[in-house]
């Protein structure tokens, strides 16, 4: 608890002791003085707990912000102690009473906010308070905004990794799971990048920072989930309009309710009876106050949006999470999605050179591509694979010697979606796909090995292909099938690849449908016309490994990015980001979703259920104010109980 | 220009109050407040002064809910 908090339990605790005593002391001495004296008396326990009530409704009143909870609690003791007062009851326990449950109730509430507040910026803790810069041989601890982009800094065992960078010197193994949720080590040696935000674990590192700290993975991942809440879901968009008109609505019922029935009856001739009326519209005013609402709806977001980056999970806003739980078909991308993006040539058929010529000429014309197609044939070259005969690999040779040339590669053209034309050692290379060869006018050989087929021409004629296949993430089908069971309905693969290979890879892990032979532009196009076929409700989601998925990711109801480590593009374009790469993640979050938003839904339900029965009782007389504020503080606790569940997502897992 | 501030207040309703009053304060194009990380994120006028904006949002602020702390 804070100090504010000590200052108004003990507030709370000294007027409750008072109103204890007072009630006492009137019964074995109520005789013996005169009422205006046991007003005074009861009117300190009251000021105590409810005075900066009073005030606040006093303020919103001058600010003409009149309709807010401490005005319907100003109005209701105010008014319950004017009642006493007319009909000399001398019963001003009831204000007292009420003022003090209120206060009970907003003490929880603030101190319940507080703690999750607390546990979810726990969680979140991987800002790293400096950086070890060696300066003149000595170790400085500086501040990670002054270190400039290729300083080296180092980073010691038990210390955060503050600025992405590549290891320079030193092998150690790294804690990701404040970033990822996993908990298997990731080993590191030179070479390798890390990302800021991971805890060195073992040995001494020498970092080369490759970015500024506000570039850094850290800071662009703490800047989103800061700025997360920010974004209104529909839910909470319409717990703050009902509340808007709501209470203003529910004091004019209460207007009503003290004035029209003794009018009616005064104008029958009978007794107007005003006491008991306004009585029972002041209840009718206790019993309204939309507190439970307004706070545990906000609060559930936020324990949701908390609990799923626990696991790796982070989602941009409240809304994306309420999308998140209504999500009924998911398209995915293959490479580096579903597979693990990997890539290797696994064989070199009807060569008309060559099959190590080939690989050559493939790799040189390769030499600038960053598509990881590209990469893996760079790397068979480099690494000496020998192809047999019947072009299938065999042991790897000696290593050594193989270099890229930079200086033999001229006139690189670069075919989106379809593959390369370059020209090496003065020779026209082509390297892609069937519509490469198909634009060229080259006839090619098709080939039955399912796998990504590049096809290459020299000077027009047919040289050729390779065979590269990639790999399907172990967890792939697992993940398919936890969507199905989170209640995904369709599932559909969007894929450059071929058809053949896109075919093979749904078949192997369960997804339903596969669009194949897409350029980066009719991605956006098939999500489109998903979108036009879908339900009007249902939310259909992207998921994509981020790098060039961008387009694709804004156009979807929902753009989920994977394995977003180090990728600014999957950051800024999605709106719920899996920080490793596992695909079973993406049910985990649609489960965490739905979770938190059936509490979003008991919640308002729950609330509103309640208050309904108790402002009929009210209203009819039935409910006296003790049980109103019962149920008002009552509902409130137990709504924001409910609402720190979301935080929990063990067993979802 | 956009920067954001740490602030203290205790209800969310307060925190909407907050984040109206910013609003309207002039100089500033945007706000928000997030009650749940305690944030105040201020979007300037081009142009504007942060520092000497920020004194009249704090004012305003405590104008509406005297409760509540900007840390400037």
């Amino acid at each position: 608890m804070n100090k504010k908090q000590k200052k108004m339990l003990a507030r709370i605790l000294i007027a409750a002791a008072m109103m204890i005593a007072l009630h006492f002391a009137r019964r074995a001495f109520g005789d013996r003085a005169q009422e205006p004296l046991w007003f005074f008396l009861y009117l300190i326990p009251y000021l105590t707990v409810g005075w900066d009530i009073l005030l606040k409704a006093a303020k919103g009143i001058k600010n003409k912000q009149v309709f807010d909870e401490n005005f319907l609690m100003a109005v209701a003791t105010v008014g319950a102690i004017a009642i006493a007062l007319i009909n000399r009851s001398g019963d001003y326990t009831e204000a007292i009473a009420v003022m003090l449950f209120y206060q009970v109730g907003e003490l929880f509430q603030s101190y319940a906010v507080g703690k999750s507040r607390k546990n979810i910026s726990a969680l979140m803790d991987i800002r790293p308070d400096y950086a070890n810069v060696e300066i003149d041989g000595e170790l400085a601890q500086v501040d990670p905004d002054e270190v400039g982009i290729g300083t080296l800094i180092v980073v010691k065992p038990g210390e955060k990794i503050p600025i992405d960078g590549v290891v320079a010197e030193g092998v150690s193994t790294l804690d990701t799971s404040a970033l990822t949720g996993e908990s298997v080590p990731r080993e590191v040696r030179p070479g390798d990048e890390v990302i800021s935000g991971c805890i060195n674990q073992s040995g001494l590192l020498r970092l080369r920072t490759t970015r500024e700290f506000g570039e850094s993975t850290v800071s662009k991942i703490l800047d989103m989930v800061e700025n997360a809440t920010s974004r209104k879901s529909r839910s909470e968009a319409f717990i703050s309009r009902f509340a808007r008109i709501y209470t203003p609505a529910v004091c004019a019922c209460a207007l009503a309710l003290a004035v029209l029935p003794p009018l009616y009856l005064l104008l029958r001739g009978a007794a107007p009876g005003w006491g008991d009326w306004i009585y029972r519209a002041l209840t009718f005013l206790v019993i309204s106050c939309p507190c439970a609402l307004v706070i545990s709806i906000p609060l559930s977001f936020f324990a949701g949006i908390g609990g799923a980056s626990r696991e790796g999970v982070l989602v941009k806003g409240s809304n994306y999470l309420e999308a998140l739980s209504k999500v009924q078909t998911v398209a995915f991308d293959k490479t580096g999605t579903m597979t693990k993006g990997v890539f290797e040539v696994n064989g070199i058929h009807h060569s008309s050179m060559d099959n190590a010529k080939l690989l050559e000429l493939a790799a040189h014309a390769e030499i600038f591509s960053t598509h990881p197609i590209a990469r893996s044939i760079r790397k068979a070259y480099l690494e000496g694979m020998v192809f047999r005969g019947g072009g299938e690999p065999a042991e790897k040779a000696e290593s050594g010697g193989r270099r890229l040339e930079e200086e033999r590669v001229a006139d690189v053209r670069e075919i989106g979606g379809n593959g390369i034309v370059a020209e090496v050692d003065g020779k026209q290379v082509a390297a892609g796909n069937t519509k490469l060869m198909d634009s060229l006018g080259v006839e090619y050989i098709d080939c039955h090995h399912v796998g990504t087929i590049v096809h290459v021409a020299v000077d027009g004629a047919y040289a050729g292909h390779l065979l590269i296949s990639d790999v399907v993430k172990p967890t792939a089908g697992e993940a398919i099938r936890a969507l199905r069971a989170a209640g995904v309905a369709r599932t559909v693969m969007l894929t450059g690849d071929a058809k053949k290979v896109g075919e093979a890879v749904a078949a192997e892990i369960g997804i339903d449908e596969v669009r194949a032979e897409l350029l980066p532009g009719d991605k956006v196009a098939a999500v489109e016309e998903l979108l036009a076929k879908k339900p009007e409700r249902a939310v259909l989601a992207f998921v994509g490994d981020g790098i060039n998925d961008a387009p694709v990711l804004t156009r979807a109801d929902l753009g989920i990015a994977m394995g977003a480590f180090g990728s600014d593009a999957a950051i800024e374009a999605a709106d719920v980001v899996l920080m490793d790469d596992d695909p079973k993640k993406i049910a985990l979050a649609v489960r965490i979703a739905k979770k938190c938003m059936r509490i979003v839904y008991e919640n308002i339900w729950f609330a509103i259920g309640v208050k309904l029965v108790c402002l009929v009782l009210g209203a009819a007389g039935v409910a006296n104010m003790w049980l109103a504020i019962f149920a008002d503080v009552g509902v409130m606790v137990l709504a924001v109980l409910n609402a720190i569940r979301a935080l929990f997502t063990k067993e979802l897992r | 220009m956009k920067k954001s501030y740490k602030i203290e207040v205790d209800c969310a309703n307060c925190a909407n109050k907050m984040e109206q009053a910013a609003k309207k304060t002039p100089g500033v194009k945007d706000a928000t407040v997030n009650f749940m990380t305690l944030k105040m994120s201020v979007e300037f006028e081009d142009g504007a002064d942060p520092r000497s904006v920020m004194q009249d949002v704090l004012k305003n602020c405590k104008k509406v809910e005297d409760d509540c702390e900007i840390f400037l």
